[in-house]
This record gives C-alpha cells, structure tokens and sequence, in this order.
C-alpha cells in the first residue's frame, strides 16, 4: 500500500518535472522570454492546479478518488511541476548581480501570485461544488 | 532538448518526488502536522544542495557545469524535490482554519530561508575552495 503510495508520487512526480523542462523550453527557447518567466509560470499554474484539485477531490468535492491517484496528482505531479530551488536560486543569481530591487520583486510578485492562484482555485472550485447536482450534464 | 535530457528530468523528477514524499511524512508524522515543517525542511534543504552545486559548477566547472548535471541534478531532483505548490496549499489551508499568522510565518520563513540557504551553500562551497 505505502510502496503504491511512492510509486505514485515517484511517477507523478516525473511527469510534472518533465512538463516544468518543457514548458522551460518553449518559454525560453521559442518565446525567447528570461528563465524567470518559466519558473514563475510553473509554480503559478501548479499551485492552481494542486488546491483546485483539493478541493474538487476533498470532504465536500465531486470526485471521489483514492489516496494513490489524489497523490500521484497533488504530491507528484504538481510536486514535481513547481520548484522552490529554482525559484531561490533565481533570486540569489539577482542578488548576487547586485539587482536587489529585482531580487526581491521577482521572488515577491512569484510567492505572491502563486499563492493568488492556489486562493482562486479552491475559490473556482468551491463554486463548482455547491453548484446543484442536477445542473451538471453528467450529473 | 534531447529525448536523453528528457529521459534524465524523468529519473531525477522521479526519485526527488519521492524524496520530499518520504521526508515530509517523516517530519509530519513526527511532530505533528499543525505547521508543515516537513515542506519547509524540503525546501530549505534543496536550496542548499542547489546552492552548493552553482558554487562548485563556478569553481570546478567540468561535470558541475555539465548539461546532464544540470538535467539530471538540477532541473529534475532538486526541481522535482522542493516544491512551491504545496507551499500554498499548506499556508492556504492554515489561513482557511485560522490560523493567519502561522501562514504568514510559513510565507515569510520559506521565501527568506531558501534564498539564504542558496547563498549559504554557495559560499561554504567557494570558502572550502580556498
């Protein structure tokens, strides 16, 4: 059961770090835009996606899933999305450029607005939830 | 951007997801699961180890500087290791039950400790150089 747990996680993981590698690819390499946006991008759009699927998959959500799947999305695949490194690293390469006012608005507005995200997800979501029963097609 | 460097994140997302698993269980089953310590010491020790490693990729270059450390080490176990995402939804649901200023703590702490810990890993790794 526990080593189901990992695995999960493990695999989840994987995938979210693989679609923070791409998505780092085509931001920076396509789209031609600072490494900053990627890593500002990943972490906003996983921790949308982490307190939206909490709560969508909790007490008083839609779907019921089980503790591997509920983990293999919230513990590893938006785990493995975000990154705290990156993110600190990012910062201290400002920092360490003399940049202090840049430092502290990029690390600032990227705490800021993930939070701001995870906040309108479990907002979006809870909307969902209370909607009733029948106004859903599949209901 | 190589099938060989997407094969490296998948290995190292893999085993670094299952690191901050095993270690933020641990820490929270611990000593309890009120504040996530357990979140915190994942980050905090990443940006340490991820410090160190821009230390040494400065100083020594060769496999520090390489791209399959970078794949491997950087972007995949230490990217897949700390996490920012459940960062929010442990100082969301403190907020949510109340608890504000342990959320603003957890903000705070996390945001200046993993900054200070790149710094710190960074110059242990240049001053053990010499």
């Amino acid at each position: 059961m526990a080593m189901r747990l990992y695995l999960a996680v493990g695999c989840g993981a994987a995938i979210g770090s693989l679609a923070r590698f791409l998505s780092g690819y085509v931001i920076v390499s396509q789209l031609g835009l600072n490494a900053l946006y990627s890593t500002a991008f990943v972490n906003v759009v996983g921790s949308w996606i982490i307190m939206a699927f909490a709560t969508l998959t909790g007490p008083d959500g839609r779907l019921m899933v089980g503790p591997a799947s509920r983990n293999f999305v919230m513990a590893g695949f938006c785990g493995g999305l975000t990154t705290f490194s990156a993110m600190s690293l990012d910062t201290f390469i400002l920092l360490f450029e003399g940049d202090l006012p840049l430092a502290a608005t990029y690390l600032i507005s990227v705490v800021g607005l993930s939070l701001a995200a995870a906040w309108l997800g479990y907002l979006m979501v809870s909307r969902f939830n209370r909607l009733p029963k029948g106004s859903q097609a599949n209901g | 951007m190589t099938l060989a460097a997407c094969a490296l994140v998948l290995i190292g997302g893999f085993l670094g997801g299952i690191s901050r698993f095993f270690l933020s269980g641990v820490v929270g089953r611990g000593i309890g699961e009120t504040f996530p310590w357990g979140t915190l010491l994942v980050n905090v020790s990443g940006a340490l180890a991820i410090g160190a490693f821009a230390g040494a990729a400065r100083i020594h270059g060769g496999i520090f500087a390489s791209d399959l450390f970078r794949d491997l080490i950087v972007v995949g176990l230490f990217g897949g290791y700390t996490t920012v995402s459940s960062f929010c939804l442990q100082t969301l649901n403190l907020a949510l039950d109340g608890e504000g200023r342990l959320a603003a703590f957890n903000i705070v702490a996390s945001s200046v400790l993993c900054v200070l810990f790149v710094a710190l890993g960074f110059w242990a790794v240049l001053w053990m150089a010499g």
